[in-house]
C-alpha cells in the first residue's frame, strides 16, 4: 500500500511541477518541442517512477533518488565557466571539435562552427529547433516516443535544450566531436537534457560525450539522446561517465540505423553513485552493423545498470555486444541484454557477452541475457561470466617480481583492455587507458571528494 | 644457496611432502626426478611461494633468508626463478610491458635505475637471439596463443632476462620437441655460471642429456629416496620408477 502511494506521490509531484510551469517550459521553446510535452507528461503520470516490481527496473531502485528535493533550471541560467579549470577534472583532452553543455544547456561560449565541414550543424537544440525546425521536426521523439520507458516520457515533457548535431549527406567529419556535459551547482539539481544527432546517408562522424560533475551535491540527471544513422553512414559514439557518489544518472540513447550503416558505441562508466544506461538499437533496414560495448567500474556503494535492447527488425544485420564490469567493495551492477529478432529478420547475426570481475565478497552482479527470436535463419549467441581475478595469473606475475597491487592492476587493465581496444579513436584509447589507471588507483574518486 | 630441512607440506589435509632435505650450492645443477604424484611440482611451487599449500614442518633458507617468510615477488627479486610447468596465458597483458615491469622491479630491488625503453629493447633483442625466439611473440599478450613449445621457450627467455641466482625448471621438457628441447637446454647452459644454481624437475631423463646434473635426487611419495650422480638418471631410465617404488617399499 505504502509503495503505491510513494509512486503516486513522486510522479504526482513532477506532474504538478510540470503543470505549474507549463508556460515557463513552453516559453522560448520551439512548437516542435512544446507540442510533444502534453502527451509525454500524461504517459509519465500513468507509468510513474518504476519500482523493483517493474521487470525492466528490477535491479535498479530509482525511488530513493527521486525522493530527494532538487532545484531545476527551467530556463537557461548558466553563467561563465572557467575552461582552463575544467580539464583538471580527469576529462580526456583530445584534438576534437569541442563544445560544452552546463547542467544540460548548450553553453553560450561555444564556437564550434568555423572548423566544421560545410553544412554541418552543431549547436543548441533549443536554438536550432527555433531557427531551423526543418532539421529537427522529422526526427525528434520519433524513437523515444515509441518507448515505454517512463523516464523517456518524463524527459520529453521537460526537455528544453541539449546538443544537436546534423551531418549532411556524404560529409565526413575527420576529427572527433567532443561534447562535455558539465554539472555544476551548489544545491541539489535535477537536470533534463535532450540531444539529437542526425547523420545523413554516407556521412561519417565520431562523437565523444563526457559527463563530469564539478561539485559534490546530488544530481539527478535524466538525459535522452536520439541518433539517426543514415544509409551507408558510420557513426561512433563514446560516452565517458564521471559523476560524484551522490549523483543519479538515467541516460537513454536510441539509435536507428538505415541500410548498410555502421554504429560503434562504447559506454565507459568510470565513476558515479547510480548509473542507469538505457541503450536501444533498431535496425530499420538491412545489412547494417552495430558494435555496442561497455565497461563499468564500481566501488563503495555505487551501482551501474546497463539495459540494452537490440531490435533486429530487418534481415542481414549484425550486432555485437561486449559489456564488462569490475566491481569492488559493496558495489552492485546489472546487465540486461535483450536481442529481438523479428520474423522477417532472416540471416541475422547477433552476439552478446557480459563478463564481470568481483573484487570483494560483498560486490554483486546481476546479469540477464534475453534472446527473443522469431526468425528461423539466424545466428545468435550470448554468454555471461561472473568471477574473480585469475589467481594463477596473479601468482605468475608475482613470481616474476611484480608486487601484488601492481599485478592486480595489470590484470584488471587486461580485463578492461578488450573493450578499450575497440575504440576507433586512437588518442581516446590512450586517454581511456590513463583514466582507467586513475580509476583503479583511486585518483578519480579523490577528485570527487 | 638453498637449504631445505625436513620440509613437510599438505594440501587440503593430504600430506604431499613428508620431510624433504636438500642442499643446493652455487655452481651446482640438481635434478629432481620422480614418478607422477611424487610431489615434484609441489616442491617447486612451494619454493616459489604459491599459497595453496600448508607448510606443517621444516624450514627453507635461501641466501641466508627464511624463504618461507617472503612473498613470491620478494623471492623473485631476491633471485629465485620458477619456470612454470604450465605457463598461464594472460590475454590483455602485453609481453613487453609485463617483462619491462618485471625487469625494472628486479633492478629497483637492487637499487638500480630502471632501464630506458632503448636499453630494455636492446637487452630483449640479445636474449631473444640466444633462444631463437620468434620476434613476433613479444608483441603479443603473455603466452596468448603460444604453442606448448613457445610457452616453455618464453619461460627460459624470462629467465635469461632476469638472470636469477637459483632457477627451478619445473617439467620444462614436457611438450617440447627435440629441437626446442635442445634450444631450451642450450639457453639454460649458457646462463649457467659459478655463482648461480639450477634445479631441474623432470619425469624423464632426456633433458638431462643436455643439462648435465651434478646431483640426481629421486622423489617418491613425498620423500627423497635416493640421491646420486648423473648416472642415477640413466639407471632410472633403464629400470623405470618401479625399481625405486619397489625398493622403497622393501626398505620400509
Amino acid at each position: 500500500m505504502s509503495v503505491i502511494q510513494d509512486k503516486i506521490t513522486q510522479a504526482d509531484q513532477l506532474v504538478s511541477l510540470f503543470e505549474q510551469n507549463r508556460e515557463v517550459l513552453n516559453q522560448g521553446s520551439s512548437p516542435i518541442l512544446n507540442r510533444i510535452r502534453e502527451v509525454s507528461v500524461k504517459r509519465f503520470a500513468q507509468a510513474g517512477i518504476p519500482g523493483l516490481k517493474n521487470e525492466d527496473y528490477k535491479y535498479t531502485n530509482l525511488k530513493a533518488a527521486f525522493e530527494k528535493s532538487y532545484r531545476q533550471e527551467l530556463v537557461r541560467e548558466s553563467g561563465l565557466i572557467n575552461l582552463n579549470e575544467v580539464f583538471k577534472n580527469n576529462l580526456p583532452e583530445l584534438d576534437a571539435h569541442l563544445v560544452f553543455l552546463v547542467n544540460g544547456w548548450f553553453y553560450n561560449g561555444n564556437k564550434p562552427g568555423s572548423e566544421l565541414p560545410k553544412g554541418v550543424v552543431l549547436g543548441s537544440l533549443e536554438q536550432i529547433a527555433n531557427e531551423q525546425p526543418e532539421l529537427i521536426q522529422n526526427y525528434i521523439n520519433r524513437q523515444s516516443g515509441l518507448s515505454n520507458d517512463p523516464f523517456a516520457a518524463l524527459n520529453t515533457a521537460f526537455a528544453k535544450d541539449g546538443f544537436f548535431l546534423f551531418v549532411p549527406k556524404g560529409v565526413i567529419i575527420e576529427k572527433p566531436v567532443q561534447i562535455i556535459n558539465l554539472l555544476s551547482s551548489e544545491e541539489n539539481l535535477r537536470v533534463t537534457q535532450r540531444n539529437l544527432v542526425v547523420a545523413e546517408a554516407g556521412s561519417k562522424v565520431k562523437l565523444v560525450v563526457c559527463d563530469q560533475t564539478l561539485t559534490s551535491v546530488s544530481y539527478l540527471v535524466n538525459s535522452v539522446s536520439e541518433v539517426y544513422v543514415g544509409e551507408d553512414a558510420v557513426v561512433d559514439v563514446y560516452t565517458i561517465q564521471n559523476h560524484n557518489n551522490q549523483s543519479t544518472v538515467i541516460n537513454s540513447a536510441f539509435y536507428r540505423q538505415q541500410r548498410n550503416s555502421v554504429l560503434n558505441t562504447g559506454t565507459f562508466s568510470l565513476h558515479g553513485g547510480l548509473i542507469r544506461n538505457n541503450l536501444k538499437v533498431t535496425f530499420s533496414s538491412d545489412h547494417s552493423e552495430a558494435n555496442v560495448n561497455g565497461l563499468s567500474f564500481t566501488d563503495k556503494k555505487q551501482h551501474t545498470d546497463n539495459f540494452i535492447i537490440i531490435e533486429h527488425a530487418s534481415p542481414n544485420c549484425l550486432s555485437n555486444q561486449i559489456y564488462k564490469n569490475i566491481l569492488d567493495d559493496e558495489s552492485t551492477g546489472a546487465f540486461s541484454g535483450r536481442i529481438h529478432v523479428a520474423r522477417d529478420a532472416q540471416q541475422t547475426n547477433a552476439f552478446q557477452r557480459n563478463n564481470n570481475v568481483l573484487l570483494s565478497d560483498k560486490a554483486r552482479m546481476q546479469t540477464k541475457p534475453q534472446l527473443i527470436i522469431d526468425a528461423d535463419d539466424v545466428k545468435c549467441s550470448h554468454g555471461a561470466t561472473v568471477g574473480q581475478i585469475d589467481e594463477d595469473a596473479l601468482f605468475f606475475l608475482r613470481a616474476r617480481g611484480i608486487g601484488e597491487k601492481d599485478a592486480r592492476m595489470m590484470l584488471m587493465n587486461a580485463f578492461a583492455h578488450e573493450v578499450v581496444q575497440k575504440i576507433t579513436i586512437e588518442s581516446l584509447r590512450e586517454r581511456i587507458d590513463e583514466l582507467i589507471e586513475k580509476r583503479l588507483n583511486g585518483e578519480i574518486a579523490r577528485r570527487h571528494e | 644457496m638453498l637449504t631445505i630441512k625436513n620440509l613437510r607440506a599438505s594440501v587440503e589435509g593430504k600430506e604431499i611432502l613428508k620431510g624433504i632435505n636438500l642442499e643446493v650450492k652455487a655452481g651446482e645443477v640438481h635434478a629432481i626426478m620422480g614418478p607422477n604424484g611424487s610431489g615434484k611440482s609441489t616442491l617447486a611451487n612451494i619454493l616459489a611461494g604459491k599459497s595453496d599449500y600448508e607448510i606443517t614442518e621444516g624450514e627453507v633458507t635461501f641466501l641466508g633468508e627464511d624463504l618461507l617468510e617472503l612473498s613470491p615477488e620478494i623471492r623473485s627479486r631476491s633471485g629465485l626463478f620458477l619456470s612454470f610447468q604450465y605457463p598461464v596465458e594472460i590475454p590483455g597483458v602485453p609481453m613487453i610491458s609485463f617483462l619491462k615491469a618485471s625487469v625494472n622491479e628486479h633492478r629497483k630491488y637492487k637499487g638500480l635505475e630502471p632501464l630506458t625503453a632503448g636499453e630494455f629493447l636492446k637487452l630483449m633483442r640479445s636474449k631473444k637471439d640466444m633462444l631463437h625466439l620468434d620476434t613476433e611473440l613479444t608483441n603479443r599478450s603473455v603466452n596468448e596463443g603460444f604453442s606448448g613449445g613457445e610457452k616453455k621457450k618464453n619461460e627460459i627467455f624470462q629467465m635469461a632476462m632476469l638472470e636469477p641466482k637459483l632457477s627451478i625448471l619445473d617439467e620444462t621438457d614436457s611438450g617440447l620437441d627435440i629441437d626446442a628441447l635442445r634450444i631450451v637446454a642450450e639457453g639454460v647452459n649458457a646462463l649457467k655460471t659459478a655463482d648461480n644454481a639450477t634445479i631441474v624437475v623432470t619425469h624423464y631423463q632426456r633433458l638431462l642429456d643436455y643439462i648435465i646434473p651434478d646431483f640426481v635426487h629421486v622423489l617418491h611419495n613425498g620423500r627423497i629416496v635416493k640421491t646420486g650422480g648423473k648416472e642415477l638418471a640413466f639407471e632410472l631410465e633403464e629400470k623405470g620408477y618401479d625399481w625405486i617404488k619397489n625398493g622403497n617399499e622393501q626398505s620400509l
